[in-house]
């Protein structure tokens, strides 16, 4: 079983919903980067996902391009991001990791090898946010090969007729976009998803994350409790943006800062029991 | 209507929206279920009559067209006196700058907002660079009372401001956006990223055969009302065709306009000129198709300017309209088959045509056609005297007399 199946089973035997991290790798460097990642599971992470700077992320809000600014400028490259998923290998065999980026810097490193070399790094899924279903043929077949799910975003404007095809396509976990809109800017009320989330497991066995605006550890139990997932990213980033110094430099409590904000969502996913269905 | 030949250029792109390996449909999901609205809007439209000649009616009585072609027979002279004895080929100008709003832009924008309300959309946004796009969405706004916002980079709000005072004037919200460089790729960012946010009720006007599919072909579709009118005017005129055809190319939709009707013309040959900026061999230029590779940007695959990781470089040039890293995925699979030439005209070169074209024609051409004269101007006088070079002069320079006043070092 994958790392991702085998974490949502577990969740699911637990009662809870999962707590999904979202960061930049490289933001604000490497290092500060990676103390954070080898501290996310203990946090309470329960799925990682790794951000690949891109400098033109078309799905994202200004907190999140700013923190692809950094990374990039620190050096981050698609290479460098395999190299910090290694690195938490070695430490941390089961928390599942999700690269979630753009399609050019894939496209340019080779899709077939970054598959393979993902893969090997200890990656378990993908998300490339500009590589819909219907231009999924040119990944689907190296990401199989390799054994990464291809986790695709279902939003709100995803209607009946195209749901099916977008579920064909998905594996792993899916994601369900909580608004019609970017990163970073709005949130929704996930108490009420619930209805939205049992009409698409009327279509899918697959777990469902809800994500896009969970800021505080109560949206995020409500997430969880509506679906199996919640995935925060832009508060994560937002407390590590307050933390820089004016030159956007890692200050004495970067890490301490966002990994105790991870804490509290996850004691918050945590205490928040599912019904049983 | 005459069918494409089996092997005609012209019957790209395909389902996927792909010419060759190009092209596509790169978005995020959010995004997936009104592009595809839009091109099944787009493909009803054009079996459409009333929409057909409703927006042949606004071309006629609103724009002005069909736009003239001009022999530009002093400028012809004057480039012999540097050519070879019988050398120096006949300029004729595609004048498309003389189209309501100064640019070529209007064209397809009339189409697309007549669409946008047979789709029912009530708001519209578009990106702009030179400012040429936002005046031209501006305008069929104010004349079809819809809301318009603009994205505009904050670098191009700078260089272009009395387009920006224009837009204003018409009634559009413009917005500068300060991330990236600050140009048009940053424009275009922000522009789907509010179309994101708001696709229920908005329509994005794109300005160029850039962006996701059905846009590539749409806005060549629209733009080719260009291309077929010189096609028979040059007929009439030369009782033939020409020998080459020249337009500037930013993401490229004057050069698509003029250029497609004429694809499957064997003996027509055709040159789209980049902007080469401080130089081809420097860092500062905006040569997507010379200096780029293929990549996925702006909901296409094209030639990109990037680097080594995938990462978009910025693109350079002193004409904010040809400022964008890309180009319409249509010219990187013309360029891959050979069938078009693209080269570069530098900064220095365009400006240079610019004053020439002033001085010589009495017409004051928009920086970018700039560009395409500077080759003009280099490749006319190696041409035989009795060959025809057509130029799509398709934007006046009033906009950036500012901009060509502070690089001649007057103050105005
Ligand atoms: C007059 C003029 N020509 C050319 C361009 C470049 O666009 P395209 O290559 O799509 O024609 C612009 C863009 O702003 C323009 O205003």
């Amino acid at each position: 079983m994958s790392r991702i199946a085998a974490k949502f089973a577990a969740l699911r035997q637990e009662g809870r919903g999962a707590l999904v991290t979202y960061l930049q790798a490289f933001d604000p460097d490497r290092e500060t980067y990676r103390a954070i990642l080898h501290g996310l599971p203990a946090a309470g992470a329960d799925v990682i996902e790794v951000g690949v700077p891109f400098t033109d992320p078309m799905a994202d809000g200004p907190s999140i391009q700013k923190a692809g600014q950094r990374a990039l400028k620190a050096g981050a490259t698609a290479a460098g991001v395999l190299d910090l998923v290694r690195s938490l290998r070695t430490l941390d065999d089961t928390t599942p990791v999700v690269l979630m980026g753009y399609y050019n810097p894939i496209l340019t490193y080779g899709v077939e090898a970054f598959c393979k070399d993902a893969a090997t790094a200890g990656a378990d899924g993908l998300i490339i946010v500009d590589v819909p279903p219907e231009e999924a043929d040119e990944v689907e077949p190296h990401a199989t090969a390799n054994g990464l799910d291809l986790i695709r975003l279902i939003a709100p404007t995803t209607d009946e007729a195209r749901l099916p095809k977008v579920l064909a396509a998905t594996t792993g976990f899916i994601y369900y976009v909580a608004i019609t809109g970017i990163t970073g800017t709005r949130s929704a009320d996930y108490a009420s998803m619930a209805p939205t989330i049992a009409n698409l497991k009327r279509h899918t066995d697959l777990p469902v994350a809800i994500g896009f605006g969970i800021r505080s550890p109560a949206q995020a139990a409500e997430a969880a409790q509506a679906a199996d997932g919640a995935v925060v990213g832009t508060a994560l980033v937002d407390t590590l943006a307050a933390s820089l110094d004016s030159e956007g430099r890692a200050g004495p409590d970067t890490v301490k800062n966002v990994l105790g904000q991870v804490s509290g969502l996850a004691q918050a996913v945590r205490a928040a029991r599912k019904v049983a269905a | 209507m005459n069918k494409p030949l089996p092997n005609s250029l012209r019957q790209g792109p395909d389902g996927r929206g792909r010419f060759g390996e190009f092209g596509g449909r790169f978005v995020a999901e959010t995004l997936m279920p009104l592009i595809l609205e839009v091109e099944a809007a787009y493909e009803a439209s054009k079996k459409d009559a009333a929409f057909q000649a409703e927006w042949r009616r606004l071309l006629t009585h609103y724009v002005g067209r069909p736009s003239p072609l001009w022999y530009a027979e002093r400028l012809t002279t004057h480039l012999r006196k540097k050519a070879a004895p019988g050398k120096g080929a006949k300029v004729y100008f595609k004048r498309d700058e003389l189209n309501h709003t100064g640019a070529h832009k209007i064209n397809a924008v009339l189409g697309q907002i007549l669409l946008a309300k047979k789709m029912g959309k009530t708001r519209i946004i578009a990106e702009t660079g030179a400012g040429q796009h936002g005046v031209a969405t501006a305008t069929a706004c104010a004349l079809m009372d819809l809301p318009c916002v603009v994205y505009m980079g904050a670098t191009d709000v700078e260089r272009q401001q009395p387009n920006v005072f224009r837009m204003k004037l018409l009634g559009a919200q413009i917005v500068p956006v300060t991330s990236g460089a600050a140009t048009l790729k940053d424009a275009m960012n922000e522009g789907l990223r509010d179309w994101v946010a708001n696709v229920h009720d908005t329509y994005y006007c794109i300005g160029t055969v850039a962006g996701p599919h059905p846009y590539p072909a749409m806005v060549r579709d629209f733009q080719s009302v260009i291309g077929t009118e010189a096609r028979a005017q040059m007929l009439e005129a030369e009782g033939r065709l020409p020998d080459v055809l020249v337009a500037a190319v930013g993401g490229g939709s004057n050069a698509m306009g003029l250029f497609y009707p004429f694809l499957d013309d064997k003996d027509v040959a055709m040159v789209g000129v980049e902007a080469a900026g401080r130089g081809l061999d420097t860092h500062e230029h905006a040569a997507a198709l010379s200096r780029g590779r293929p990549g996925v940007l702006h909901g296409n695959r094209t030639y990109l300017l990037q680097d080594g990781d995938g990462q978009i470089t910025e693109a350079h040039s002193i004409s904010a309209g040809l400022d964008y890293p890309g180009v319409g995925p249509e010219h990187s699979w013309l360029h891959e088959i050979g069938r078009v030439q693209y080269v570069g005209a530098t900064d220095d070169e365009a400006l240079e045509a610019f004053q020439l074209c002033s001085r010589q024609e009495g017409i004051i051409p928009a920086l970018e056609p700039a560009h395409a004269l500077a080759h003009v101007i280099k490749a006319a006088p190696e041409m035989p005297a009795d060959s025809i070079m057509l130029m799509n002069l398709c934007g006046r320079g009033d906009k950036d007399i500012f901009t060509v006043a502070k690089h001649l070092g007057e103050n105005i």
